[in-house]
């Protein structure tokens, strides 16, 4: 990843959280910090604690914007209208999608201290470890050949997601968690109002995702293509990414369109399905890739798990879904505490 | 008609493709007669009563599976040697039933009252003296001969999983237990599901067709990490003990180069249509250690021979934190041929572009359609080829021998122990050494 490049793009950032806590809706947020100052809201690298495995986030200012697509954008879902402003509180985002390396260090344990004798790992010696199941063995390759070292995770159930999040967090003491999907499309977007992050014609495409015209039905590793302007890496394509919302395909119609709505979230239920994915990805042809384009889960994702109940924490047909995490610069209070009701027995 | 339905599978929806992959295999006028009827016309003889042996996650999946099938299907009756899996299993199948839109248009229904629920090592003998005739076994391998053996004295249609057997002796009498069903007119389906999954069937047609020329070898892989274990509990006698853990002891599993790794092996075997003449391999427990790992492997490497010269390279491994890769490569003499992939590269290069089926639902629609047709298909033999080539690698590895077909079919080495009781004193068997254990 270029250096350079993200300390620039942290300069820029700082200027429009500047500029944006003088907005109405920015100040209100930012007097809330108990300090009354301005929060320092710097880029910085997240090592996850007991290993070498780290990842970058960027600040995103808060702010407000128009979500969704206008009814007279091509190739677009009646689920993605109608248009509605949101406001969105600071958050950072991280700055590519999750690899392997770091979901590999919470699915298989690789932080718990091994004991030489394998049978501990099946009793639960470590304190941390009993607040935290780990997810069932996968039955098969989950890279499904597609690559490990830099490459990022495919496969994983929402539950999942959620639970590495969850983890993450008591781990480094943070809040981090799926990003809400309107946090998602504020982030992605960074500013741009048209179906693409560049305008209307997908022709630029290529420059900055891997989507079904380069990607060799295939993911690639993270952070080879241009980031957005906020610097967000394969926020189109490569994985499509998992938000922190259920889908409702009438959810944007609920809003009064006299105001903003301020972080909306539709919170996870016990359900497995269906969650939302935003970004597109390398099976996706360039109309999935738009800003304002949604896709929800199904059973259908896992439709080659052949065991009942199936599992809750792997997918077998997701190899074009991911995730990236955010932790909020003050959370929301309908998220604190918030935990994946999702449970074999359901 | 291969180019006519290409077309229309490219075109058309998943439901179809289903009705046309049934065509491939059991010919169109027959299921054409058997898709887009009313539920009603099943409930006369036509009506498939199931019995379900085994309620583990996978025999639970496959009733799931057979229930979303075709019409015209009851799950009738259970069976498990324990009754938590027993009622684990039959509530979550109830539900299931209730609320699958799939099971529920289909008109299907569970139908399985307390006194056709039956548990204990003897559940599969009374499953089978219940008015079913499709069962499905689906309990660890080691058992599967038996359960083959009195399915077919019982007259029932058969669904079974894979593996069919564990040692030698097993191989045999699943051989001549194929036969019986033939004469008996019973169909025999194998959870080889590779071989009802539509992008393998159409490279395979390919190959057969002469895409990559004559093939000359090949290279096999299930090499993933860790499974479940379950360490002794207090209370549990060893019999209990290794039922529960069954992946890790050979007389149930046969080691994970038979339980999982025949899946690809299979698709060997099919492509190269026939079975190897002799095998050599290593292997080993190199991580595994602890004694809750009971006597199986955690790796091997063999190296098969099949008629002609032809090889094949087999790699199979269970360990955290290594490189994974689950996957069938087939080199020829006009091109190469990555079967998981549905892709042939060289001469006629291409890549299979059509719907993806559900191939354990795939695996039911067709033996039921062939039941119906009056025209039971068979697949015991070849899964049991397939079990036995995985059989015969584990045995070199095992040995560190060379080891003959006719050597591994010959084999007199019964694992199943001499009593299966529940309070029987049950050592775990040595884990094999090569050079030292014996080929017998």
């Amino acid at each position: 990843m270029n250096r350079a490049r993200m300390t620039h793009h942290s300069r820029i950032l700082f200027c429009l959280v500047a500029t944006f806590s003088s907005s109405l809706f920015s100040a209100r947020l930012f007097s809330q910090t108990k300090s009354g100052r301005q929060p320092e809201v710097k880029s910085y690298t997240e090592t996850i604690p007991g290993t070498d495995v780290n990842f970058e986030m960027v600040p995103i200012p808060g702010g407000t914007f128009m979500m969704g697509s206008p009814a007279s954008e091509g190739k677009r879902s009646a689920d993605e209208g109608p248009q509605h402003l949101v406001t969105v509180r600071p958050f950072w985002m991280e700055t590519t999608e999750i690899r392997w390396e770091q979901y590999d260090v919470f699915a298989f344990s690789q932080d718990l201290q091994r004991s030489s004798s394998p049978a501990s790992h099946n009793s639960i010696s470590n304190k941390f470890a009993d607040a935290f199941t780990r997810p069932t063995p996968p039955y098969t390759d989950p890279t499904f050949g597609f690559g490990h070292d830099g490459y990022p995770v495919i496969n994983i159930t929402h539950h999942a997601a959620m639970e590495y999040c969850r983890w993450l967090s008591a781990k480094t003491g943070k809040t981090y968690r799926l990003p809400t999907e309107a946090e998602w499309e504020y982030a992605a977007r960074a500013g741009s109002k048209s179906a693409y992050l560049f305008g209307d014609d997908p022709k630029p495409l290529g420059d900055y995702a891997w989507y079904l015209d380069n990607s060799d039905a295939r993911t690639h590793p993270v952070g080879k293509k241009k980031p957005n302007p906020w610097g967000l890496y394969d926020i189109f394509g490569n994985v499509a990414e998992w938000v922190l919302d259920y889908y409702d395909k009438d959810y944007y119609g609920s809003f009064k369109l006299d105001a903003p709505v301020l972080s909306p979230v539709l919170i996870p239920t016990e359900k497995e399905y269906p969650y939302i994915v935003r970004g597109g990805s390398w099976d996706d042809d360039a109309a999935r890739l738009r800003s304002a384009s949604r896709r929800a889960s199904t059973r259908e994702w896992s439709q080659q798990d052949p065991q009942l109940p199936q599992s809750i924490w792997w997918h077998t047909d997701a190899l074009f879904v991911g995730f990236r995490v955010v932790r909020p610069l003050e959370e929301q209070d309908n998220l604190k505490g918030l935990k994946s009701k999702v449970t074999k027995q359901n | 008609m291969a180019n006519h339905e290409e077309e229309n599978k490219a075109k058309s929806s998943r439901r179809n493709f289903l009705k046309q992959s049934s065509v491939a295999l059991v010919g169109g006028a027959v299921a054409s007669r058997f898709t887009g009827l009313p539920a009603v016309h099943a409930a006369g003889s036509d009506l498939i009563k199931v019995g379900l042996i085994g309620c583990g996650g996978r025999g639970t999946g496959a009733a799931k599976d057979v229930l979303s099938s075709a019409r015209g299907v009851k799950l009738v009756a259970m069976g498990d040697v324990f009754k938590d899996n027993l009622d684990k299993s039959f509530d979550m199948l109830t539900r299931v039933a209730e609320s699958d839109e799939t099971i529920r248009n289909f008109g299907n229904t569970v139908e399985v009252p307390e006194d056709r629920r039956f548990t204990g090592f003897n559940a599969f003998e009374r499953v089978l003296a219940s008015d079913i005739n499709y069962v499905i076994l689906a309990t660890p391998p080691g058992f599967r001969p038996a359960h083959l053996k009195a399915s077919v004295a019982a007259g029932k249609h058969i669904f079974t999983e894979k593996p069919v057997a564990v040692d030698g002796p097993g191989i045999r009498s699943v051989l001549e237990i194929a036969e019986q069903a033939k004469a008996k007119g019973l169909a025999v389906g194998a959870g080889t599901q590779r071989r009802h999954q539509g992008g393998y069937i159409e490279t395979m047609n390919r190959l057969r067709d002469g895409a990559i020329g004559n093939i000359v070898s090949a290279r096999v892989y299930w090499n993933q990490g860790p499974i479940w274990v379950h360490p002794k509990q207090a209370g549990w006698s060893d019999m209990e003990w290794q039922m529960r853990n069954w992946y890790y002891f050979t007389w149930l599993c046969g080691d994970h180069i038979v339980e999982q790794h025949v899946h690809n092996l299979d698709v060997a075997n099919w492509a190269l249509g026939a079975h190897p003449v002799k095998a050599t391999g290593h292997g080993g427990r190199q991580v595994r250690t602890d004694s809750i790992y009971g006597n199986i492997y955690d790796h091997f490497a063999v190296d098969y021979e099949y008629p002609n010269d032809v090889h094949v390279a087999s790699f199979c491994r269970q360990m955290p934190n290594c490189a994974n890769n689950v996957s069938e490569s087939l080199a020829g003499t006009k091109g190469l041929c990555q079967a998981n992939k549905y892709a042939i590269t060289g001469e006629k290069s291409w890549r299979y572009t059509g719907a993806n089926n559900l191939p354990y639902v795939q695996e039911h629609t067709d033996l039921i359609a062939s039941i119906r047709a009056g025209k039971p298909y068979n697949e015991l033999k070849e899964v049991a080829e397939s079990t036995m080539t995985a059989i015969m690698g584990r045995m070199a590895a095992y040995t560190g021998q060379e080891v003959t077909w006719e050597q591994a079919l010959n084999s007199t080495e019964s694992l199943m122990p001499a009593k299966l009781e529940w309070d029987a004193a049950l050592a775990v068997a040595p884990v094999a050494m090569p050079g030292q254990t014996k080929l017998v």
